[in-house]
């Protein structure tokens, strides 16, 4: 137990579903020596106390041989062991011992090992292009400083020959983005950057056999060191949101126990599953792919296939989607598709055919260099022109308009977009909020419509005991005591919720599709639906579930739940419509329930029973009007609208494909993140724009130089690092600007509530 | 002037270690989990 868990959280994790062995076994890989490493993705680690926690857990497990926590990317690495004194050990006590100190751990799929080579690659360009630049600029100094003759054409050399491995080194991300967007007949920021140091390095080098005085070898290297950086910090913020929401990714089951003609169980990964093939399904386990019951009867949650958070009962024949949880039976399903062709594949279909226009987004930086480089290159050859024909000397023509394509080259430019996403992107990780990419950042700055999903995004997605009518302390005992022997939502709140102390009972039995049913001395006691509670039914049901207890019966008492409402959802969408947003409800719901919840929220507009197929459409209409939307949504059906909208958001309770789909993910329950996330990014923007107009500003006073030619080597250096600097000083202005809100709303409002545990108890 | 036949090498090469020092570090991964860095060194163990 650490500070960071409070004792709750740890209960209501014991009571979770688990990654079996087997699952464990399919995600860790032999390291040999009976040796296997598995990489678990802890999200709510965040601080030393907790460090310390987790890896005393693991390493006093007697199968643990090492265990690292990485703060960073909130994962534990753990290494363990096949067999333990000869036993074939049991690598689920890692995730039991996780959860019994308070955190959930979870499986991940196969490492993004590709992105971290790149970062990898990235640093090392800037390590050595930062090398290059110190000691070139060195010499610069010295030849600045009045070193001629001999010793100039020295330090020219010298510096030719650190500059060319560099370029060809670390200059290669910038020539094969250029080329590659040549190729396709377009232009990117990287084709003035590639023409330019190029160029650059030549003319130098030309002038430096023919012993000529200015030599631009500090510059074209300072240049590519800069640029690289803004390079890297892009890379890293993306990644960095890519690892931790990868390492959320919580099973989409990996497998499953198939039972084979002759009564032997085997449990085989969820790809190898056949049509036709048996499957044995336990109480707790999520449906692994499209099937139908054969034997048993249970209550299903397809909350996260349909948005409709009822629990569903199937009996013998009812079809089941992958994705959906085995709530309180056992099944025998037969699997009447292969995971490839299973819902799960078909709503992927439908979002990639959805993200066509995503597709087409141009980010600013592009467009901005749509506009930039064809001028830039303009106003080089004019310049190159009109000093070859009014001048006469050719060679200082060619020497005057390199200066020109040096001076203007977009170093700023190429600094002032990355540095402000990158320190927005750590000011929105700050708050649980992360982006995949930059490109994410800037199309939320121009929404004006937010669509919601409902059942998990506005709603928590489990019910919450709202009434016990006149129920007393006893039935209240009673009714609690039954309750905790069910997995059911109903009966998981009803459970959680009841204070009073919950009455002990030996023998619960439940029956799906109904309820529970207990016998005791004094008659037999049945919790469940008011029909087989066997008292009278519904009065109104409307949007709430009921649940009767009865005695023989007789009704004792009566419960009533409703779905949660997610915290900070009124607030969240007072301050979008107090901001001028439009908002929507898209749900798979029935119209009643939507309705009811639109009112409630105020929100503007709601649409009920949609298909995915129809969210899509919705969102398409919104934008065909001229909008441009925001999805926030979580279910698998959701996913399809998550990619079709311009800009989308999950929370990270949302089904892996939803988080997927999802340009930004929140990790606090609150659903303020999406006013926030809006917020940051539209400040993120302004600042943007305030680079363009910053690094524009500085071009209007340097160009004139260059092209009156006057910009020598010292000039240009000065003038490239000091419009860098201020861009990037304009961008950390966000980061104070917003710590600087947060301590005006903290004072304002207390301290912050809803710790991340917390979210991530309804990740599951 | 002949002295810069050896500062130049000797500035090189001095430079050529830092930079040997970085590609190292950043191999060994060294700057894997800068946040978990900082609270560990707090820690006693």
């Amino acid at each position: 137990m650490s500070c960071c868990v409070d004792a709750d959280s740890v209960i209501a994790l014991a009571s979770d579903s688990k990654a079996s062995n087997e699952e464990m076994l399919l995600a860790s890989r032999p390291l040999g020596n009976g040796l296997r490493q598995v990489d678990l993705s802890v999200p709510a680690v965040h601080c030393g106390a907790c460090i310390v926690t987790i890896e005393t857990a693991l390493k006093a497990l007697p199968v643990v041989e090492s265990a690292r926590v990485n703060l960073t990317s909130r994962r534990v690495s753990c290494v363990w062991r096949e067999s333990v004194g000869g036993q074939p050990s049991d690598p689920g006590a890692i995730l039991d011992a996780l959860s019994g100190c308070g955190y959930r751990g979870h499986l991940f799929t196969a490492a993004p090992e590709a992105d971290d080579k790149l970062r990898m690659k990235l640093l090392q360009a800037v390590g050595i292009s930062g090398f290059a630049a110190t000691n070139i600029m060195l010499l610069s100094v010295s030849v600045w400083s009045g070193a001629d003759a001999a010793t100039r054409d020295m330090f020219h050399w010298i510096s030719a020959v650190i500059a060319a491995p560099v370029l060809i080194y670390a200059g290669r991300f910038f020539y094969a983005s250029a080329w590659e967007a040549l190729r396709r007949g377009r232009t990117n920021m990287d084709v003035p950057i590639a023409l330019a140091i190029t160029l650059s390095y030549a003319v130098s080098l030309w002038e430096t056999i023919h012993s000529g005085e200015h030599a631009w070898f500090d510059a074209t290297v300072t240049l590519l060191f800069f640029l690289l950086i803004g390079r890297t910090l892009d890379h890293i913020m993306r990644n960095k949101a890519r690892s931790a929401i990868s390492g959320l990714a919580r099973l989409a089951p990996r497998g499953a126990t198939v039972l084979e003609a002759d009564g032997s169980r085997r449990y085989v990964p969820v790809e190898d599953i056949a049509v036709g093939e048996r499957l044995a399904l336990a109480a707790g386990e999520r449906v692994p792919v499209d099937a139908k019951v054969l034997t048993g009867e249970s209550d299903v949650d397809m909350s996260i296939v349909t948005g409709e958070s009822r629990a569903v009962t199937v009996t013998p024949g009812s079809e089941l989607k992958s994705g959906a949880m085995n709530l309180t039976g056992s099944l025998v399903v037969e699997a009447v598709a292969t995971a490839r062709d299973s819902l799960l594949s078909e709503i992927i279909g439908l979002m990639e055919a959805a993200e066509g226009g995503r597709a087409r987004y141009r980010r600013i930086a592009d467009r901005a260099a749509s506009y930039y480089s064809p001028v830039v290159h303009l106003l080089a050859f004019v310049t190159f022109l009109g000093w070859g024909i009014f001048g006469g000397d050719w060679k200082q023509a060619m020497l005057i308009s390199v200066a020109v394509l040096i001076i203007t080259c977009p170093c700023a430019l190429g600094l002032a977009v990355p540095v402000v996403q990158v320190v927005a992107a750590g000011e929105l990780f700050r708050r649980g909020i992360m982006v995949k990419d930059g490109s994410a950042m800037e199309r939320l700055a121009e929404i004006d419509a937010v669509a919601f999903d409902k059942t998990g995004t506005l709603t928590m997605g489990r019910p919450r005991l709202v009434g016990s009518g006149t129920a007393d302390a006893q039935a209240l005992s009673l009714a609690a005591g039954m309750a905790r022997h069910s997995r059911h939502p109903l009966s998981m709140a009803l459970a959680r919720q009841v204070e009073a102390p919950p009455a002990d009972f030996e023998t619960v039995t439940e029956i799906p599709g109904a309820g529970l049913e207990a016998k005791r001395p004094e008659g037999v006691y049945r919790l469940g639906s008011p029909a087989f509670a066997g008292t009278a039914k519904d009065e109104d049901s409307g949007a709430r579930s009921s649940v009767a207890l009865s005695l023989d019966g007789r009704e004792l008492a009566r419960f009533f739940f409703e779905d949660t409402l997610r915290p900070g959802a009124q607030g969240a969408v007072a301050a979008l419509q107090g901001q001028g947003y439009a908002t929507y409800i898209l749900s798979g719901d029935g119209r009643p329930v939507v309705s009811a919840m639109a009112r409630r929220l105020k929100i503007d507009g709601w649409f009920g029973a949609l298909t995915p197929k129809d969210k899509v459409e919705v969102c398409e209409g919104l934008a065909a009007k001229g909008h441009r939307v925001l999805m926030v949504g979580d279910g698998i059906n959701d996913a399809p609208a998550l990619a079709a909208a311009h800009v989308s958001m999950a929370p990270a309770s949302a089904a892996d494909v939803g988080r997927q789909a999802a340009d930004l993910v929140f990790m606090h329950e609150g659903l303020e993140a999406v006013p926030a996330a809006i917020d940051i990014s539209r400040r993120a923007g302004r600042l943007i724009r305030e680079n363009f107009v910053l690094a524009i500003g500085y071009n209007v006073i340097a160009v004139p130089i260059a092209i009156a030619g006057y910009a020598t080597p010292l000039i240009a250096a000065v003038a490239m690092s000091t419009s860098s600097l201020i861009v990037v000083s304009n961008a950390l202005r966000l980061g104070r600007l917003s710590r600087k809100a947060d301590k005006a709303t903290e004072a304002a409002r207390g301290p912050a509530t809803g710790t991340l545990p917390d979210a991530m108890r309804t990740v599951s | 002037m002949s002295i810069l036949v050896y500062l130049i090498p000797i500035a090189l090469m001095l430079g050529g270690l830092g930079l040997a020092a970085f590609l190292w570090s950043l191999r060994a991964g060294q700057y894997d989990d800068l946040e978990g860095a900082s609270w560990r060194v707090l820690d006693d163990d």
